[in-house]
């Protein structure tokens, strides 16, 4: 089933001729908090069983035996997959198609790569029994020592880091940039492993039909997976119709199909049944991605006016032991501030644990708290304010590339947020100030960036006898509001008002959108959006215009704007006419078009894309025992055109949020003899509770961007997190005179710190 | 899951009849027990559902001016209750400090006495634990232990005991009341929780059957209502575990400490009560250097067990601090961000 928005909401909020820029809710809100959204787990088709992935203990090795038979005497217990009795797939998981196709665990061997692997999977008529079938299975192992950690092995340097960048770029003349230099800082970083943690687990209901497979799956990018699924499969990806109207969060962790995915899939053809698969918590620390532990050596230097020299940043990564995805961590000094000499290069140590994966901000969240920890080391060694300190070094071009920015109002995002948050009464010095209570008050900063991304989609535009329209795109609504503003665009696109528009979206039936990832989602579809509304407004034209009967007669194609259901002459505005009457007069039950989004080689050749913020952030410190408390943040961001931007400050808030977490929370902890992780679970996984976040100020700054595509757009879902993190870090140190360079921040610096 | 028994007996004799067999183990609300039986941890063959026996969710008041608080009150009924924070306000504050309200909503008194150690690797099935699997070994001692013990520990285990509950009720002397196999007995809380010795595997006193009916707060533990605080240490403002807490309790006449009590969270298998502490802030006047010379008491026999040897420099500033808020008073209300060093501020 498609499912379906209507928008009848409230007229006072809306503004008429312009949908964009409206601060509707949540066209999805009320059926999410009436619990009527139906998420994929939710499906359950008549006849379907369960499916539990039987994972393993060791990081390393290989499984040994498996008791399939004391598993299948459980009762309830309908099948086992095994290495030994699993469906024949088309294509060897373990191969290297394109980028995006990862490497994933299907059965393939008895080898086990990583803690929490799937080895086995049991299908049971209940949770229940295929819980306890699993855990009958009890595996035996040969077990080799796990690599655990940064220091697991000889690095190398690996070919690409992200998707397809450089691992080493060199920019200007290194060692001139130091020589030129006056002062210089030198530190090391680390950051940890995280787990994307989506509130909703990686989930699947699979029924097959013949050949045709139906999924119910939460997806951040549907077609990728059909082409994946299908590949594995041997099936057209035509054949593949996925449903993910709602997903309860992604981060990056479904923007890929998973092994798991793949697994439900393959026990429902294996049993021939409907087949339910949901990933445990303590599962989706393995096979479903994570972020890479980092350890970034920064040097810096700067001559006497505090002017940057070079920015030197090496990252060492880690990565799977059998997949190559690396964090572009370093990256993030690729365009942030300007110095003659910039080296970022990268070297990689394989370990034993999942292959890394994209996590919301990735490269730019852990290279992001270096850099700006950096920044600010350097600020104060040169003794200069660090928000004076970039604007010294403010980036008037890319300087890696040259390219001028496409548009970049950095300058005001750091006066609005200095202003807001009172930034010119901050001591230069750390340790000055205190509250009332006697408590530790530390104020920092940092410089929020991302690019600026297109990747391709597409949309379909349907204008009916009745004069009301349909936008359809089949795009993926992660809880981020991409439905809400992709329909607010759709009106505009129809030139309708949002009462008047179905938008139809959340499955693979409806064309491909592209990947919901980037924090290009808007933009992508939102052009596609925009370019079907146009191409079906011209059909209507050129319905309209040659016909005699028409008072449009003769305006000719570009003689029209559509408004409110009508074409308007342009030369002459009285002279008008309604869709539903020239539909009527042409005979015709509907017209349609469609439209594609798409990156504009041309103006990503001449200019650098990037949207900028900057975070502010007071923490207080307790000065006896070290505890932590971040009392404010204020974030000014310019991020090209808003479309709704009670979506954007929520999106913002969110990613500032997690820069809080990763500076003061995040972190799995992984034994290092093991290689498992000994916090798989939301009660010592820390993210921050509401009462860790403070009163929080987002500020949106005015950007019109002609060159970045069709609508401006630059994207949010991912700059809140950059600079936040390093600003709250900033802050600590501001509070303590404690540098610490290890995240997140641990109590124990701090109370060693302080006496 | 596995397939167990469940039983649900009428009054407490058939309860501990069914408790008292071998893989039987006592249900409350279950928000450690059940996580643990779904971690493969704990897996018992009958599970005895005490949440329905009668008489032990009520609070009642004693001649002789104590407290009984039955075993199935749950944590958040316990702190709200306008009275018993009244008298026991580093208790309320305590226990509301814990978990999230949620979970406070569903854990009984018994729960959170009962409840088991939160290292890593007795949750991780797969790691060699004594306690769980007596003579396995201890992967904890060789591996991450930042937030193990400090004091008290063994080579046999070095976990800590979790609650924020048990901390101030240790310091006030509460006890607790036992039925079993050969009837009742009442035994002090400092003596419930053990330290492990040559057996981690044995936590408490407790016999198999047991069932803890009940908890009493001695009369004279109201005496110190106007000098008591509770502070936590964590990793997050709330719904995290301490990392070490401290309970401090005073009782001030003509500018003196008449009695003080102390105990300790987050450092050992179990609420660690400062009887030498106490003992040295008895008659002085309450000033910073006594209450540093109380915490060095306090912690002089710790030893890290790991890389925690930070604990006991933060476990002495907490008892500081502890002395210090309990000296400047009880505030008015619980504060809205309990046991943390925030609380103080106006508005947090
Ligand atoms: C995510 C999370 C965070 C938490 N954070 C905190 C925290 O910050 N501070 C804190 O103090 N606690 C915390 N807790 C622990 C919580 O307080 C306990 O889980 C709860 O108190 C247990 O109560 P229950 O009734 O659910 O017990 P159950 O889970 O039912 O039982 C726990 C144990 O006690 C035994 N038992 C129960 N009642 C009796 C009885 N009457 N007699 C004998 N044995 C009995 C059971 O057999 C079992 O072994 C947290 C728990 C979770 C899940
Ligand atoms: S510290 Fe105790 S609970 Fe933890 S692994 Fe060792 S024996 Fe088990």
């Amino acid at each position: 089933m498609t499912p379906e928005i209507n928008l009848t909401r409230d007229p006072a909020h809306l503004r008429h001729g312009s949908s964009i820029g409206q601060p509707l809710t949540r066209t999805d809100g009320v059926l999410k908090v009436t619990g009527k959204a139906r998420y994929a787990a939710d499906n359950h088709p008549p006849g379907m069983l369960y499916a539990v992935i039987a994972t393993s203990c060791i990081a390393r090795g290989r499984v040994k035996s498996l008791d399939v038979a004391a598993a299948k005497r459980h009762p309830g217990v309908v099948d086992v997959m095994t290495p030994a009795h699993k469906p024949e797939l088309a294509e060897d998981p373990d191969a290297k198609g394109n980028p995006f196709a990862f490497r994933m665990e299907l059965l393939q061997s008895d080898e086990v790569r990583y803690a929490n692997q799937a080895i086995a999977v049991v299908i049971a008529e209940t949770l229940e029994a295929a819980t306890e079938g699993a855990a009958l299975l009890s595996p035996r192992y040969q077990v080799e020592i796990a690599r655990v950690g940064l220091d697991a092995g000889e690095p190398y340097a690996p070919p690409v880091v992200g998707i397809g960048n450089p691992a080493e770029v060199v920019h200007g003349e290194i060692d001139a940039g130091f020589a030129a230099a006056s002062k210089l800082t030198d530190a090391t970083y680390e950051t940890p492993a995280q787990y994307h943690n989506a509130m909703e687990p990686h989930a699947i209901v699979a029924v097959w039909d013949g050949d045709k497979l139906f999924l119910d799956t939460p997806s951040q990018g549907m077609a990728i997976a059909q082409g994946r699924i299908g590949g594995l499969l041997g099936i057209p990806p035509g054949n593949i119709h996925i449903n993910s109207p709602f997903l309860g969060g992604g981060f990056g962790s479904k923007g890929l199909v998973s092994g798991p995915q793949m697994l439900g899939i393959m026990a429902a053809r294996l049993v021939g049944r409907p087949v339910n698969l949901v990933l445990r918590r303590s599962q989706m620390y393995g096979p479903v991605g994570h972020r890479a532990s980092t350890r970034q050596r920064l040097r810096l230097g700067a001559d006497d006016a505090g002017v940057l020299t070079v920015i030197d940043h090496h990252a060492r990564i880690t990565t799977s032991s059998f997949d190559d995805f690396y964090e572009p961590a370093a990256d993030a000094s690729h365009t942030l501030y300007a110095s003659p000499a910039i080296r970022t290069a990268h070297e990689a140590v394989r370990v034993d644990t999942g292959t890394p994966l994209f996590m919301r901000a990735p490269g730019e969240a852990t290279g992001s708290i270096a850099l700006e920890s950096a920044i600010d080391e350097m600020a104060f060694a040169c003794g200069i304010d660090p928000l004076d300190f970039r604007l010294r070094n403010y980036a008037e071009v890319e300087p890696t590339t040259g390219k001028p920015f496409s548009s970049k109002a950095l300058r005001q995002c750091y006066a609005r947020g200095a202003e807001r948050f009172g930034w010119a009464r901050r001591p230069l010095a750390p340790r000055q100030m205190r509250d009332e209570n006697g408590f530790l008050v530390g104020w920092g900063m940092g410089t929020a960036t991302f690019p600026a991304l297109m990747f391709q989609g597409n949309a379909r535009a349907v204008i009916r006898a009745d004069g009301s329209g349909v936008m359809e795109s089949g795009a993926h609504d992660m809880g981020q509001g991409a439905w809400t503003a992709l329909t607010q665009i759709s009106a505009d696109a129809l030139g309708l008002d949002l009462g008047e528009i179905t938008f139809r979206s959340g499955t693979s039936d409806l064309p491909d959108a592209g990947i919901a990832g980037g924090s290009a989602h808007t933009a992508t579809v939102g052009a596609a959006i925009h370019n079907a509304g146009a191409a079906v407004i011209a059909r209507l034209a050129e319905l309209a215009t040659p016909d005699e009967r028409s008072p449009l007669f003769g305006a000719g194609n570009a003689g029209v704007v559509a408004r409110q259901g009508r074409l308007h002459r342009r030369d002459d505005e009285t002279r008008s006419e309604s869709y539903a009457e020239i539909l009527a007069r042409a005979g015709l039950a509907e017209i349609d078009a469609s439209g594609t989004g798409a990156a504009d080689p041309a103006a990503q050749s001449h200019y650098a894309m990037h949207a900028h913020g900057a975070v502010f952030a007071e923490v207080k410190v307790d000065p006896e025992l070290g505890q932590i408390r971040a009392t404010r943040l204020v974030g000014a961001f310019a991020a090209g055109r808003i479309i709704n931007p009670r979506l954007v400050q929520s999106q913002l808030f969110g990613g500032m949020i997690w820069g809080l977490s990763f500076a003061l929370h995040e972190e799995a902890v992984m034994d290092h003899r093991s290689g498992r992780i000994l916090n798989a679970n939301l009660a010592e996984y820390h993210v921050p509770v509401n009462a860790d976040v403070p009163p929080m100020d987002v500020i949106t700054v005015d950007e019109h961007d002609p060159h970045v595509n069709a609508l401006g757009i630059k994207g949010v879902g991912e700059i809140g997190i950059t600079g936040s993190a390093g600003a709250v870090a900033n802050a600590v140190w501001h509070a303590t005179g404690i540098r610490v360079r290890r995240f997140p921040i641990r109590i124990e610096e701090l109370v060693t710190g302080l006496s | 899951m596995m397939n167990f028994d469940y039983v649900r007996p009428a009054n407490v004799a058939d309860a501990i009849a069914a408790a008292s067999e071998k893989g039987a183990v006592y249900l409350a609300s279950g928000t450690n027990l059940l996580d643990l039986m779904k971690g493969g941890v704990s897996r018992p063959s009958r599970l005895v559902d005490v949440t329905r026996l009668p008489g032990l969710d009520r609070i009642e008041r004693l001649d002789d001016g104590g407290l009984r608080i039955g075993a199935l009150v749950r944590n958040a009924d316990l702190a709200h209750d306008a009275a018993f924070a009244r008298d026991y306000p580093a208790i309320a504050e305590a226990l509301l400090s814990g978990a999230s309200a949620q979970l406070r909503n569903a854990a009984t008194v018994g729960g959170n006495l009962m409840q088991r150690t939160r290292c890593g690797y007795f949750y991780d099935a797969a790691s060699a634990c004594n306690r769980r699997w007596p003579g396995a070994g201890c992967d904890a001692l060789e591996g991450e232990n930042r937030l193990h013990a400090v004091l008290g520990w063994s080579e046999g285990c070095i976990a800590t005991h979790p609650s924020d509950f048990c901390v101030p009720l240790v310091a006030l002397d509460a006890v607790v009341e036992i039925e079993g196999r050969s009837g009742r007995r009442e035994l002090p809380l400092e003596a419930l929780h053990r330290l492990p010795g040559d057996t981690p595997d044995r936590e408490t006193a407790l016999e198999p059957g047991d069932l803890i009916v009940a908890l009493r707060l001695p009369a004279e533990a109201q005496g110190f209502a106007a000098h008591a605080r509770y502070v936590k240490v964590r990793e997050r403002t709330s719904y995290a575990f301490a990392v070490v807490s401290a309970a401090a309790a005073l009782r001030i006449e003509d500018g003196k400490i008449r009695e003080a009590r102390l105990a300790l969270g987050g450092v050992a298998a179990k609420p660690w009560r400062a009887h030498a502490a106490e003992q040295l802030l008895a008659g002085t006047a309450p000033d910073a250097a006594v209450y540093r010379e109380a915490a060095r008491a306090t912690l002089a026999e710790a030893r890290p067990s790991g890389d925690n040897a930070f604990k006991i420099e933060l476990a002495q500033r907490i008892v500081v601090r502890a002395l210090t808020l309990a000296a400047a008073g009880t505030p008015a209300r619980i504060p809205a961000l309990p046991g943390s060093p925030f609380s103080s501020v106006a508005g947090a």
